[in-house]
């Protein structure tokens, strides 16, 4: 606490890619903001629930869905400045538990759809760190790609309740937009679980 | 499921409509910041292990929860006192552009015969804050009121993709006896 710790070396756009290669039936909750159009940027899938909004919830909805569908593994895509918002969902998850939530924090130290304002992260709060403090039964601080490799493989073992704060470099690349349209994102999220719209 | 510390009032009653309602409307989720109106509800969502039963550390958690719930297919609840009503308003978006079935049962403080003035102003803007974010909104002062404005909420929520409120009146609940 209280050392400046803002981002790391890795770029946003080669980590979410990696972590998403391969996705098989992976369910990606994105956070507002750069988190959203790393996803996206990745390509666009039926599995992919992007937020523009209610900035915070992202965990919380990763949850939710963890919960409703513990046959699949849910990865939560969000930033430092979202989850600091939310930070109370971490004490949340960590009671419940979901073997099958993994949360990546792409931690850059700022809030950069505002401006690059150094945030809490960028002054030495380790999200990783309150995760662990919680109960989360995996946590780490990842720097390198081997690191962001390793949480890759991870996904896919549904074996308890997982946070990496990945530290990326400050910036923003091209923004990649997802669909704005929320009705159409959900529907089609939940038409490719099987779930008919009411 | 045993009776210990259940009064005659929570074996039959308000209190034990709204958790039957809710598990009648196939609520797989009940998320809540606890309020002692909704103790039985709490502990016997809690009792009943075809249920998730979620505490929650703020109210607008339960938003982004039960979103998620429904992606995977699933129904849920938020249960929570008045003063939570504030802290969920920004977060109430989610449901105005993704369009999901919102149910929350809000008891009500700052309503009537409150002890605790600090209660009042978000009492009081209560309803009128839900429906300027475009809540539904049903009130509930009446013990024979509550299970049938809860199912019809529920109907309308579950049905029309819609956020919608039940309000459970301070005169239902009762003065809180702060001096005994």
């Amino acid at each position: 606490m209280g050392e400046v710790n803002a981002g790391g070396a890795l770029d946003r756009r080669e980590v979410v890619k990696t972590l998403l290669d391969g996705r098989k039936d992976l369910l990606v909750v994105t956070g507002l903001g750069s988190p959203s159009y790393d996803v996206m940027a990745a390509g666009d899938h039926d599995n992919n629930y992007y937020l523009w909004a209610a900035m915070g919830s992202a965990a919380m909805v990763g949850l939710g869905l963890a919960t409703a569908k513990p046959d699949h593994s849910v990865l939560v895509v969000t930033g430092d400045g979202e989850m600091l918002m939310g930070m109370g969902a971490l004490a949340t998850i960590a009671t419940r538990r979901p073997a099958n939530l993994t949360i990546a924090v792409l931690d850059n130290g700022h809030f950069g759809e505002t401006g690059m304002q150094v945030s809490h992260a960028g002054m030495g709060v380790n999200l990783d760190k309150v995760a662990q403090s919680c109960g989360f039964g995996w946590t780490r601080e990842i720097r390198d790609m081997a690191g962001v490799e390793d949480l890759r493989t991870r996904l896919a073992s549904r074996d308890g309740v997982k946070l990496a704060t990945i530290k990326v470099k400050a910036e923003n690349p091209p923004r990649v937009l997802p669909p704005r349209d929320g009705v159409h994102v959900k529907n089609r999220f939940r038409a490719a679980l099987g779930h008919a719209s009411i | 499921m045993s009776d210990a510390g259940e009064g005659p009032s929570e074996q039959a009653g308000w209190r034990r409509d709204v958790f039957d309602i809710l598990k009648a409307a196939d609520v797989k989720h009940i998320v809540y910041v606890p309020d002692a109106g909704h103790s039985t509800a709490i502990r016997l969502a809690t009792e009943d292990n075809t249920i998730n039963s979620v505490v929650l550390t703020t109210e607008e958690e339960g938003i982004g929860y039960l979103a998620g719930a429904w992606l995977g297919g699933e129904r849920g609840a938020l249960l929570m006192q008045s003063s939570g009503v504030g802290n969920c308003i920004n977060t109430l978006a989610l449901q105005t552009c993704t369009r999901f079935p919102l149910l929350m049962v809000v008891t009500m403080r700052g309503d009537w015969a409150e002890f605790n003035g600090w209660q009042n102003p978000m009492g009081q803007a209560t309803e009128r804050a839900l429906n300027l974010m475009g809540v539904l909104t049903w009130r509930a002062d009446e013990p024979q009121d509550v299970a049938p404005l809860l199912r019809g909420a529920a109907s309308m929520a579950f049905n029309g993709d819609s956020a919608c409120a039940l309000l459970l009146g301070q005169r239902l609940i009762g003065e809180k006896q702060w001096v005994k």
